[in-house]
């Protein structure tokens, strides 16, 4: 019977006491960040999938075509063409491909590139309902972050 | 032509409890979410319209707009009853209950009787749209809302008995007016009745969540994770309905212990009493409702069926005897 009573009043002063924590918490600040209105600001850590850095001094791209990241690329996600021109001493990327739906971020093309001409872009709102979405064209992508 | 006044007196009660009923429901689903957001540190609705106010709107909408189905083999009367079967009682009970002094549809001598008799159909309808669904999962549920009504009906009728032999009357405007003129003379507050008067109380207001199906106890229905228990195979506005009569019997069930143990429409200090006060408490209480499901998981059956046959059910009896021993001395 002792045990009965001491039972039902510690179990009320239990339920009470965790009201009191929810209703703390309901006076209390509101934590979510509003995400399609608000954003944090990105780490620079962040690895999106790959982009080409933009030179500011030359206005292009750093890439010397030398294939070291389509060869590093363990899951050869990156197909490049480029091409000699008159008056310039290395050769010109061309073309730039990058399939993403294979890349496992792995960052060794980054490593690998003697002129540092890959980054990580800080993209991550990508959608999209096709594969096809996600075979980016890196030079076009440079040529519109440009303007 | 000549209208009967009483006639249009009970029709324009009918519309207005319907609107209210309607409006509440919706915006109790807003309040709801509100209260679960910030007791969650999160906003809750706000994209549609001031608050996320609009959104009970665009809630009904898209209810109404879904197409009825009605499962193949099922019953497709009995089906189409449950709803209603929901819904009527619970508009049914809005009849007796005084919003203030003046503002009551019918003044019944036998108003309490009259509520927890309607009330009790509620059950009935579940049972019969679980039935008419023809799923099994429905019926099972079902029977579980039954055991779980039939088991919190019991200690909330000793509750009740005890609140009529304290007041001496069942006619609810009575059961107010014995209460008029500040906190002290309220029935929660009556200690010369019975000084279990506050655990009489906390009975009604667990049985009141139980027999409404709310969390903690609504393992019959866990309709925010799980399936909807007894309505699982009900689409669009049939669901909608059943929760609107889920609504509207917390309405009744806040109201109710607003009226037996909190004064009604009396104000705590004895000045300008009336319906704003009892608007006061009914929210005050259904605030309440919100917040404890919003606090406690929900517990097993066994557990539900524990608490009301070994701790309620006893303590509401206690209570009983207790009460009528001291008014017969005092
Ligand atoms: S990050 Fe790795 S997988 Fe992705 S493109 Fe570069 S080398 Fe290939
Ligand atoms: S490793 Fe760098 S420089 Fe070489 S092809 Fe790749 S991007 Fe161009």
């Amino acid at each position: 019977m002792k045990a009965y009573i001491r039972d039902i009043v510690n179990g009320t002063w239990s339920l009470l006491v965790g009201m009191t924590i929810t209703i703390r918490y309901f006076f209390g600040p509101v934590v979510t960040l509003q995400y399609p209105h608000q954003t944090v600001p990105m780490k620079p850590r962040f690895r999106g999938h790959i982009d080409l850095v933009l030179d500011e001094r030359k206005g292009t791209n750093k890439c010397i075509v030398c294939n070291a990241c389509m060869k590093t690329c363990p899951s050869g996600c990156i197909t490049l063409e480029g091409e000699k021109r008159e008056g310039v001493k290395q050769k010109v990327l061309t073309y730039y491909q990058l399939d993403f739906t294979k890349c496992s971020l792995c960052g060794l093309c980054v490593e690998v590139c003697p002129t540092a001409a890959l980054d990580f872009s800080k993209d991550y709102n990508l959608v999209g309902s096709q594969e096809s979405e996600f075979v980016f064209d890196l030079l076009k992508r440079l040529e519109e972050r440009k303007q | 032509m000549t209208i009967d006044p009483e006639l249009l007196r009970l029709l324009l009660y009918l519309v207005g409890f319907i609107a209210f009923i309607a409006t509440n429901a919706a915006y109790l689903v807003w309040l709801e979410r509100k209260e679960a957001g910030h007791i969650q540190c999160r906003i809750g609705p706000k994209e549609v319209g001031p608050f996320g106010l609009l959104q009970p709107v665009a809630d009904g909408l898209k209810l109404m707009t879904k197409q009825l189905i009605i499962p193949k083999g099922a019953d497709s009367f009995l089906f189409r009853l449950g709803p209603v079967l929901v819904m009527t009682p619970a508009v049914m009970c809005f009849v007796t209950i005084p919003y203030s002094d003046t503002i009551v549809a019918r003044n019944l001598d036998v108003g309490l009787l009259a509520i927890f008799a309607f009330a009790s159909v509620n059950v009935l309808g579940l049972l019969l749209g679980a039935w008419g669904s023809r799923n099994k999962y429905a019926v099972i549920s079902a029977a579980r809302v039954v055991s779980q009504n039939v088991a919190y009906e019991i200690p909330m009728l000793i509750v009740i008995v005890t609140m009529v032999m304290v007041t001496g009357t069942m006619n609810l405007h009575e059961v107010v007016t014995t209460q008029l003129g500040g906190f002290w003379h309220w029935n929660v507050f009556r200690f010369t009745a019975s000084p279990l008067m506050p655990v009489a109380f906390l009975i009604y207001f667990v049985c009141m969540l139980a027999e409404t199906n709310r969390a903690p106890f609504d393992m019959a229905e866990a309709e925010s994770e799980l399936i909807a228990g007894a309505f699982t195979e009900y689409p669009g506005m049939g669901f909608g309905v059943f929760f609107m009569g889920e609504y509207a019997n917390i309405v009744v069930g806040t109201s109710m212990a607003t009226i037996l143990f909190l004064g009604g429409w009396d104000c705590p200090f004895g000045l300008w009493p009336g319906l704003h006060w009892f608007l006061i408490k009914m929210y005050a209480l259904i605030f309440t409702v919100i917040w404890i499901r919003w606090t406690f998981p929900r517990t097993t059956f066994y557990s539900l069926l524990n608490l009301s046959w070994k701790v309620l059910i006893p303590v509401a009896f206690a209570n009983l005897i207790l009460t009528s021993a001291l008014l017969k001395v005092l």
